[in-house]
């Protein structure tokens, strides 16, 4: 007689059965937008055929499950979802495997399973939202016939303790089987690995508790299966992989014993538990188990441990041959390697070889900085690299610069004493470069400063908040060959438009280089290249700077190169003007009509803990440095790719490492000796909504806000979003007429980067100088992430249960919303004065406002605070005359006034 | 009902009809014969809508169904193999969906009610409502420059089969029978829409017979599944059976069925074409042939439900009736609680 067990059978083409003694699943987890860089490039880019590659990848490497995740915010989930699944059906040799479709929007994950002919697991259901939407979701995944991973989470939280973690997979269980019909081999849970060692005791036993959370679950419910992504775990050694490869087959060794079925993991990158030194297995094993840990002692251990065997990885034996070289190679060397050890003794010593000062500079040290240059030319070297040789070379030619002066002097003096003239004419070509006036942002055009430095230009920088007549007469004085223009915040865009028709006015004839991170390929060619005829490029990063200043200082390729620049830009001048009249727009008081639809009758907003403002000066940087997000640290040194897969990308991985590590040191610094300080200010105050306006009740008096609305048509059943639509409106109907909403503002700032900025600046030190200024951008950030948090869990308190990693937080995956005026919710930046004055920010947090309302220290943060759980990032798009007109209406501002300040969201 | 044909099936083979496209062609019907009255001024052909003749010849029908109940077929299908929108776009008669659903289904209990008045103690006959694969297909591009593309969306599937389901259930058949499946998603469809009509009408469900169709001698359907995966992914219909039908004969069959045979938590049927077919695309197995390969694997204890696919008539069904009726049927496997 035919015996069939109640195995967990899944299907892809074929079929997969998870029987006793299969072996631990792999989950392939490459196909993840939120955790694979490349996956994510090719998808965002349309590039889905070579996403595919991707895919077989992970199943040439032996994925037998593959996980398919598109939760991105860039993303439109479910059409992607859609289209790579369609496209994936048609691979014969990929969709062999069963699919897990991974979502934290079950929108996405039902678009998914209309996909697949297969048997899917679905990733993940769970009872957060309550047991009436865990149970409706696990019909419909019943329905579609997939296997649901569930989350230990439930309406109270995600669950942290064994106890916790047991009794809400038992709760789940009981629910899915009783009442939705689930057959128990198809229920797999998801009892979440959290990180430990993270210093917080309360985090040791995360690890155990898993782990024993899985050998109850599986004894109580033997039917059921247990995953998990492992490499959460060992969050806290990000940055030393070795260490975390050990942490996580530590960890397996012990969670398979105890039940675990399968795991998201990178099974390319698993050690072998025999494999480990001792030592270290010995030390993953007491974290993990959280054994001999009093006071952190076995975290303390490990951290030591984990230095070592970093530091043990870096020591290469330090080869020293090179210095045996003549010093020539020797210079070259150090500028490539970005070596100052030994440039002072080896400057001098080629000064005294060569018969001027100046043969070193256009000799070995222009050498090695064009190999510098062709190899960042070439991709092989990245711009952290670049800025450290250009630390080199500043420092060599600072000791040579007094002797050529003095050269200099002498020859005057000769040419005096025997009355002839000095014929010595320039020698590099000038870039002058500046951040337009109103614009506090210098980071991007310092490394831009660099970069050309490097490459032979003689660099004019004269700073921030430069005035136009400013930059042109030092231009004309200077007799600069280019001029390079940056801003990051939207009102430098009309600056330098303004610029623009400044350098016609005076009849110019230097090129014009646009760049920093709110301006475009787009913006240029409609709005600054009409302006000025002589050239007007816009510059997309550091990288470019170089080819572009080569080709507009070369008489031969200058006029092709703005030739051809010119037909580009005239064409995507035609293109966009021609492309505007497509979009439909409703007029405003149709658009007024469509608000985000809430049901304010069943909504009780919370009270926040206090009204008016609080101060949180000297803010702990510590605590602020574990939320610094890392991504966009890199991105300012050119390096894009998510942290912390970057460290360990093939490509930058190595360099990405040694930036983080150098960072890391500088951070160690900073916060060890006070440079810097932060200061913050957050306030609540009710609030109520009428149309687009919102009135604050502060103790100074009633403030009204106004905002903006999407005006564009939109597809049925999708509202015309503002901001106002978040707050109760006036009059909300029903009995709660008494009830109170509010609105809240933070404004944050790191304070005292100037004397640090100015001693790097002595010492030559590009590299430290911009590393310095990208932290102090973190920490602000970081500061806003944490007050965010803290206003949501306790300051405000409406979401005092939430639970999410740092991860979690990055992506933004919490309740309520932080937007800034001057941003894409909240376009007008104008409204930073009301935010200014009720929060008395310049006061209470030091910050002062220039005329275009850049904040001032450059690293400041500020926004509102919205709470409602519909409130929601979003853009506003453009908006029509009847919307202008109304706004300059509500806000007593002259037509032309409001023209200026919206022109970006104009047509 | 839902009991007794598993009591039924607990006892005996039992035997599902033949063809109804093959039995059809022998009336050689003319264009007015499809359109009949109703359908005298359609705006477009409808000669080949075996479905619609449903409602303009209901007593073919009928005389068909009666000739495979004579037989000895326990299991009778609905004429409704292409009763949905999406397969009805051809004539243009999307709206007609409906009503040839319900049409069908009286045409089969109205054959039943006249066989059991004209041999009373005959045990039990059950009606099939047959759901077909439809002509576009949720697995694979028609486009082969453009693999990515799809004719139809799983929404609209499941729209046009909840309609079908809804025409079935109303016109009162005993057993919903999704066949002739060559894209398993296509399947889920019907599974889908199938699950959530009875839950949305809050009416007991009845119970589902799934048949898939293997298409070559991979093995495999043609959407690319293995037969076990095609199992697999199917189970949560909790069907009172699976098994096999069309695309191949008897002979082709064989080792399909046996291997579902050993995977199968529930009752298999299977019911191949009268072989494969000729040169002029006719099948000419004759019915012993038929009968015996079929009588083999009832000794094997393969099967629980066996009957014709295309070019089978009711000779053929009457042949394979006669052969295993002594035949004990496969016994179920035991479903263990633990590993």
């Amino acid at each position: 007689m035919t015996i069939i067990k109640p195995y967990l059978r899944l299907a892809g083409l074929e079929p997969l059965v998870v029987r006793p003694e299969t072996n631990f699943i792999n989950v392939g987890e490459r196909t993840n937008v939120t955790g694979s860089k490349k996956f994510a490039r090719l998808i965002k880019e349309n590039k889905y055929e070579e996403a595919l590659s991707v895919a077989r990848q992970q199943v040439e490497s032996g994925a037998q499950v593959l996980d398919v995740n598109m939760d991105d915010a860039l993303l439109e989930g479910v059409s992607a979802m859609t289209t790579f699944l369609n496209l994936l059906q048609s691979e014969p040799d990929i969709a062999r495997i069963p699919i897990m479709i991974d979502s934290s929007k079950f929108e996405i994950i039902e678009a998914g399973l209309k996909c697949v002919q297969g048997k899917c697991i679905v990733n993940s259901i769970s009872m957060k939202e309550g047991e009436a939407k865990f149970i409706e979701q696990a019909h419909i995944c019943r329905a579609y016939g997939a296997a649901v991973i569930v989350m230990a989470f439930d309406e109270v939280g995600q669950a942290d303790t064994k106890a916790r973690k047991v009794e809400i997979c038992h709760r789940a269980y009981k629910i899915l089987e009783e009442q939705v019909g689930f057959d128990p081999q198809d229920i797999i849970f998801d009892p979440n690995i959290f990180a430990v060692a993270t210093g917080i005791e309360e985090h040791n036993n995360y690890a155990v508790d898993f782990i024993e959370a899985t050998r109850e679950i599986k004894k109580l419910m033997p039917l059921t299966k247990v995953s998990g992504g492992v490499s959460n775990v060992s969050f806290s050694f990000r940055g030393n992989d070795h260490v975390r490869e050990a942490i996580h087959s530590v960890f397996l060794f012990h969670a398979i014993k105890a039940g675990m079925d399968m795991g998201i993991v990178n099974a390319g990158q698993l050690v072998v538990y025999d494999e480990i030194e001792p030592t270290l297995r010995q030390l993953c094993e007491d974290v993990l188990l959280n054994k001999n840990n009093d006071n952190n002692e076995a975290t303390e251990k490990l951290i030591v441990h984990a230095e070592t065997v970093k530091a043990k990885g870096k020591v290469e034996v330090k080869d020293e041959k090179w210095r045996n070289e003549p010093v020539e190679k020797r210079l070259a060397h150090s500028l490539i390697n970005g070596i100052t050890e030994y440039i002072d003794a080896d400057t001098e010593e080629a000064r005294q070889k060569y018969p001027r000062p100046l043969d070193v500079i256009e000799g070995p040290l222009m050498d090695g900085m064009n190999i510098v240059g062709d190899l960042f030319g070439a991709g092989k070297m990245f711009l952290p690299q670049v800025v450290k040789s250009a630390r080199v070379m500043k420092k060599s030619v600072a000791i040579l610069t007094p002797y050529i002066e003095k050269e200099k002097e002498d020859r005057k003096n000769a040419h005096i004493a025997a009355g002839t003239t000095n014929e010595e004419t320039a020698g590099a070509a000038k870039i002058l470069l500046a951040t337009v006036k109103g614009d506090v942002h210098d980071i991007g055009k310092n490394i831009v400063g660099v970069v050309l430095g490097c490459n032979g230009y003689d660099i004019v920088d004269l700073g921030v908040m430069v005035p136009a007549d400013k930059i042109l007469e030092a231009a004309q004085r200077e007799n600069v060959d280019i001029i390079g223009l940056s801003g990051l915040i939207t009102p430098s865009l009309d600056e330098m438009v303004h610029i623009a028709k400044e350098m016609k006015r005076r009849n110019m004839k230097q090129p014009l280089l646009i760049g920093g991170a709110t301006t475009s390929r787009m913006h240029t060619a409609v709005k600054i290249a009409p302006e000025y005829d002589l050239g007007v490029v816009h510059v997309l990063d550091a990288s470019r700077s170089v080819t572009v200043a080569g080709s507009l200082l070369n008489k031969e390729l200058k006029q092709p190169f703005l030739g051809e620049l010119t037909s580009e830009y005239t064409k995507l001048k035609f293109d966009f003007d021609n492309k505007k009249v497509v979009k439909q727009y409703l007029p405003y008081q149709e658009a007024l009509q469509n608000k985000v639809s809430i049901n304010w009758d069943n909504y009780q907003p919370v009270a926040p803990s206090f009204t008016g403002v609080k101060v949180l000066d000297n803010y702990d940087l510590n605590e602020l440095r574990t939320f610094i997000d890392w991504k966009p640290f890199f991105i300012t040194w050119e390096m894009h790719g998510n942290f912390p897969e970057i460290l360990t990308d093939n490509v930058v991985g190595a360099e990405a490492t040694k930036l983080y590590n150098d960072a890391n040191a500088l951070l160690d610094k900073i916060v060890s000796e006070k440079w810097l300080t932060a200061k913050g200010v957050i306030g609540f105050w009710e609030a109520t909504a009428e149309n687009d306006s919102v009135t604050v009740q502060s103790e100074k008096g009633t403030v009204q806000l106004e905002f903006h609305r999407q005006q564009i048509k939109k597809a049925a059943g999708q509202p015309n979003l503002s901001l106002a639509d978040f707050i109760r409106p006036i009059g909300a109907s029903g009995s709660s007429a008494t009830v109170k909403d509010y609105m809240g503002a933070f404004a944050v700032s790191i304070h005292g980067i100037e004397p640090h900025l100015e001693r790097f600046e002595a010492a030559h030190d590009d590299y430290n100088k911009i590393m310095l200024q990208a932290l102090a951008d973190r920490f602000a950030e970081a500061f806003a992430e944490v007050l965010h948090l803290r206003t949501r869990k306790e300051f405000w308190g409406y979401d005092a249960n939430e639970q999410l990693s740092p991860e979690e937080l990055i992506k933004e995956q919490y309740t309520g919303i932080r937007p800034a005026p001057g941003y894409p919710a909240c376009p007008d930046h104008t409204e930073k004065y009301k935010l200014f004055d009720l929060l008395s920010a310049q006061d209470n947090a030091g910050i002062s406002l220039t005329e275009s309302l850049a904040m001032y220290p450059a690293s400041s943060v500020c926004g509102w605070y919205f709470s409602h759980p519909q409130s929601q990032y979003f853009g506003i798009g453009k908006i029509q005359r009847d919307q202008l007109e109304d706004y300059a209406r509500r806000k007593s501002m002259d037509i032309l006034t409001a023209e200026r300040w919206l022109s970006p969201i104009l047509e | 009902m839902y009991m007794q044909i598993r009591e039924e099936l607990k006892k005996r083979i039992l035997v599902i009809d033949g063809a109804m496209g093959t039995m059809i062609q022998r009336h050689k019907l003319t264009e007015a014969d499809y359109r009949g009255d109703r359908f005298k001024d359609w705006h477009s052909d409808v000669k080949g809508n075996n479905d619609l003749l449903c409602i303009t010849q209901p007593d073919i029908i009928v005389g068909i169904h009666k000739e495979y109940l004579s037989a000895g077929a326990d299991i009778i299908e609905t004429n409704t193999f292409s009763s949905t929108t999406i397969a009805m776009a051809d004539y243009d008669m999307q709206s007609l969906a409906y009503e040839l659903n319900v049409a069908a289904a009286k045409c089969a209990k109205e054959a039943i009610r006249q066989f059991m008045a004209e041999n009373p103690g005959t045990p039990p006959k059950f009606v099939a409502g047959a759901i077909g694969p439809l002509n576009k297909t949720l697995s694979l591009s028609p486009d082969v420059n453009n693999p990515g593309f799809r004719a139809v969306t799983f929404d609209e599937v499941a729209a046009a089969y909840y309609e079908q389901i809804g025409g079935l259930v109303d016109g009162g058949v005993d057993i919903i029978l999704i066949e002739t499946i060559f894209d398993t998603l296509n399947a889920k469809g019907a599974i889908y829409a199938t699950k959530k009509y009875f839950r949305d009408k809050g009416i007991p469900e009845l119970p589902i017979m799934i048949s898939g169709t293997i298409t070559d001698a991979s093995g495999r359907t043609l959407s690319g599944q293995t037969l076990e995966a095609f199992y697999t992914s199917v189970m949560h219909a909790n069907p009172l059976s699976i098994g096999l039908n069309c695309a191949l004969g008897a002979a082709e069959m064989r080792s399909h069925i046996e291997e579902l045979s050993q995977i199968a938590a529930c009752y298999t049927s299977a019911y191949p074409n009268a072989g494969l077919p000729n040169a002029m695309g006719e099948y000419d197995e004759q019915p012993h042939e038929t009968a015996h390969f079929i009588e083999e694997w009832a000794e094997q204890g393969f099967v629980n439900i066996v009957g014709g696919c295309c070019g089978t008539t009711p000779d053929h069904i009457k042949h394979i009736a006669d052969n295993v009726r002594k035949i004990q049927p496969r016994q179920l496997p035991v479903l263990e609680a633990t590993i």
